[in-house]
């Protein structure tokens, strides 16, 4: 009863996440599905996982998110959706179905290869995927370069064209609706005549 | 179909990558963007480890589950690092109109 509650739970705050207006507002209910599903993968036996998972993704990441919008600014202005939204609806339905149709159609999982029953995380972290720490140590180290190139002080050879570009493009995109409700005021004037 | 607590997670896997996907379909702001891949790697971290229970092996979904975490992680760093960017040098986080932007 407590991981349907939880998993309802973290289905709201998706939904709020997602529809929220304002981008802290949605950090925040991201941080909310974090500790939702964290909460659950304790229930399944995950503590470890569930420890990191309330760490780095309801704290951390969150952290990051507040600083970034700070730094960066809310834009709250309207931005609707490009595809129109039966075309988005559609799509989600389908995927959704198939997925699924994927995963409940099946029978309950076999226990294919029992664990060995001294088998403890510690065990299986450091010898049977070695590699995946090697990979996730190349990755932190990969991540610490990227962001050190993408926040350094440096201009861009193109940033002044390229910021008025898009205000050229928001321009040029207003006057067109402009024009084009001129032209049907015109229009229903003429046929009112 | 029984409500069993696999199936239970199953259902919630399925809510998250649904709305994940919804979400990045829709979004047209670069940090949005981001939450809505964070919701869908929350719905995969979650499918692990209730394989990994089910399978009677929960030591290993939690290991791939870690690395998951991981990757997740630096994902949305340097999505954010790049939001930010964008922000302060093209002056938007829509990226409807980086792409309409030439060259």
């Amino acid at each position: 009863m407590l991981s349907v509650a939880l998993v309802v739970l973290a289905l709201v705050f998706a939904v709020q996440a997602m529809r929220a207006r304002q981008l802290i507002s949605s950090a925040l209910w991201l941080a909310g599905v974090s500790a939702m599903v964290a909460t659950l993968l304790f229930l399944y036996g995950a503590q470890m996982v569930a420890i990191v998972e309330l760490s780095v993704g309801a704290g951390l990441v969150t952290v990051l998110f507040v600083f970034a919008i700070n730094i960066a600014g809310d834009e709250t202005r309207a931005m609707p959706a490009v595809p129109p939204w039966p075309v988005t609806a559609g799509f989600t339905f389908l995927f959704v179905l198939l997925l699924g149709w994927f995963l409940l159609s099946k029978t309950p999982f076999q226990q294919a290869v029992p664990a060995a029953p001294e088998a403890t995380l510690q065990i299986e972290l450091w010898n049977a995927r070695g590699l995946d720490l090697i990979v996730q140590v190349v990755l932190i180290f990969s991540g610490v370069l990227g962001l050190l190139g993408l926040l350094a002080e440096v201009d861009a050879p193109l940033g002044g064209s390229m910021a008025a570009e898009v205000m050229a493009n928001r321009e040029l995109e207003m006057n067109t609706e402009v024009q084009s409700m001129v032209s049907q005021l015109s229009d229903d004037q003429d046929t009112k005549r | 179909m029984s409500f069993s607590p696999f199936n239970i997670a199953l259902m919630g896997v399925i809510g998250l990558l649904g709305i994940g996907f919804y979400g990045l379909m829709v979004s047209r702001n670069l940090i949005k963007i981001v939450v809505a891949l964070q919701i869908m790697v929350k719905g995969a971290m979650l499918a692990l480890v209730a394989a990994g229970q089910a399978n009677g092996q929960i030591n290993l979904g939690q290991s791939m589950a870690l690395t998951l975490i991981v990757a997740d992680t630096i994902v949305a760093v340097m999505g954010i690092a790049l939001g930010v960017q964008i922000r302060r040098r093209v002056g938007t986080l829509d990226v409807h109109d980086l792409s309409s932007m030439r060259g």
